[in-house]
């Protein structure tokens, strides 16, 4: 089998891996580039475990080979906090214990700050139907959904 | 499993016709990945379209709109002007799954996969929609409803690959409508979809398409259910020959979603329902 070469950006880095043509991204990223943030919930893309952004579009990891990751900018929740210090949505999650296991947590901050880049100001009718493919067995949903809500209110003071 | 990715939809189609094994398109990949992590269908010739020019766009044409093979559901949703000639068209893709699918999923993946209970495939239908098909002997445009076959099949032939979609000039008084029931509120499969596309000339129809999506084993075009309120104001006769018309139509199956006789039914008063809203949009007072 022969292996295809990409050379990709991940969090601003110039990355590049050999990978067997029916690899995932998810695969590349937890195996290959160690990021192993992103979860493999489902492997279907239903739950949204592990939801990276490329060229800032939210999507599924376990939906895109890593073959088509060539000449893209992938994002992925290793990238979210600058250094030691959080951002606003990671500090928020943790005030309003918006999680419990974490296996969906990051898939769901990066889902969250792909919205509020989007949308500044959503309802709350907006964050749930958002947040649709992320799915939680621990929270009962609440906790995220007020997260979110106080993050953007808090964003947009500091804007 | 071979990784193409060529740089014409000629070429596409020239590696298609020559491979041996399982030949699959990626787009969104959203069907084909899914498939192939499920070890349901495992390509040994993997033909990625998305590094064709002109693959990603959303482009005026003859009054009309060319949608490209890879143009994701959240780029139609976001698109400024497409929405609003075809709100049936975008309403209906962007039903299909979370907004991690929206990134990804496509309308000729929709149509493709061969689903009859694809989400985008009755709103095309209803519009008039044309596909561009690129094979090993040239190019041709075929309406949408030459493309399903069966359950998971299409009639698309060896080497044979939809370029884009093209939506026909929206024109005046117009509308169209995409509904679907769901026991849901979101992320679930139609038990049963209906479009619906008419123009109006002051109160009267005088063009109307109508077509049922998961109640046959393909979508279905429904001439007769057209029928019925072509030369109508959408009066209550109409709305009740309407429905009879699409109810007829139907031969569905019975499965955890919905029985036959359910799915018969619904198929009637979302044939109605779609019908109102597109007739609003066109311009009709109802």
């Amino acid at each position: 089998m022969s292996m295809i070469h990409v050379t990709t950006t991940v969090n601003g880095d110039e990355v590049e891996f050999l990978c067997d043509p029916r690899e995932t991204l998810l695969d590349v990223l937890r195996d290959r580039l160690s990021l192993t943030g992103a979860k493999e919930g489902c492997g279907t893309g239903d739950c949204g475990a592990c939801s990276v952004t490329v060229d800032d579009r939210l999507v599924c990891s376990c939906l895109m080979l890593g073959a088509e990751a060539e000449g893209k900018s992938i994002g992925t929740i290793e990238g979210m906090a600058d250094g030691e210090e959080l951002h606003p949505l990671q500090e928020k999650f943790i005030e309003y214990a918006a999680l419990q296991c974490g296996v969906c947590t990051p898939g769901i901050l990066v889902a969250t700050e792909a919205l509020l880049k989007k949308n500044p100001d959503p309802t709350e009718t907006e964050v749930r139907y958002w947040l649709a493919g992320n799915l939680c067995r621990c929270t009962g949903y609440d906790k995220i959904i007020r997260a979110v809500l106080d993050t953007a209110a808090d964003l947009r003071k500091a804007s | 499993m071979e990784y193409h990715t060529p740089g014409s939809f000629d070429d596409a189609a020239a590696i298609a016709s020559n491979a041996e094994g399982v030949t699959r398109f990626l787009a969104g990949g959203t069907d084909v990945l899914v498939q192939l992590r499920a070890d349901m269908v495992t390509p040994d010739v993997l033909i990625d379209i998305k590094h064709i020019a002109g693959v990603k766009d959303i482009a005026r044409e003859e009054g009309g709109w060319r949608i490209g093979a890879a143009v994701a559901g959240a780029e139609m949703t976001e698109h400024p002007e497409l929405g609003k000639d075809w709100p049936g068209v975008v309403e209906a893709m962007d039903l299909i799954g979370s907004t991690q699918i929206q990134g990804r999923a496509t309308l000729v993946g929709n149509l493709c996969n061969g689903s009859p209970a694809a989400d985008s495939v009755p709103a095309l239908m209803a519009a008039g929609a044309e596909v561009s098909v690129v094979g090993p002997s040239g190019t041709r445009k075929l309406p949408v409803e030459a493309i399903p076959a069966a359950p998971g099949k299409t009639n698309l032939k060896k080497g044979e690959v939809i370029s884009a979609v093209h939506l026909p000039a929206r024109g005046g008084n117009a509308g169209d409508a995409y509904l679907r029931f769901i026991p849901r509120t979101e992320m679930d499969i139609a038990v049963v979809g209906c479009g619906v596309s008419l123009r109006l000339d002051g109160a009267k129809i005088t063009e109307a398409r109508v077509s049922l999506g998961a109640v046959a084993p393909t979508v279905l075009l429904v001439e007769a259910a057209a029928k019925a309120i072509i030369g109508t104001t959408l009066d209550e006769a109409a709305l009740e020959a309407l429905a009879a018309a699409a109810s007829a139509a139907c031969n569905p199956i019975d499965d955890k979603r919905g029985t036959i006789a359910f799915r018969t039914h619904v198929a009637g008063v979302l044939a109605q329902r779609a019908a109102k809203i597109a007739y609003q949009r066109a311009g009709g007072a109802k």
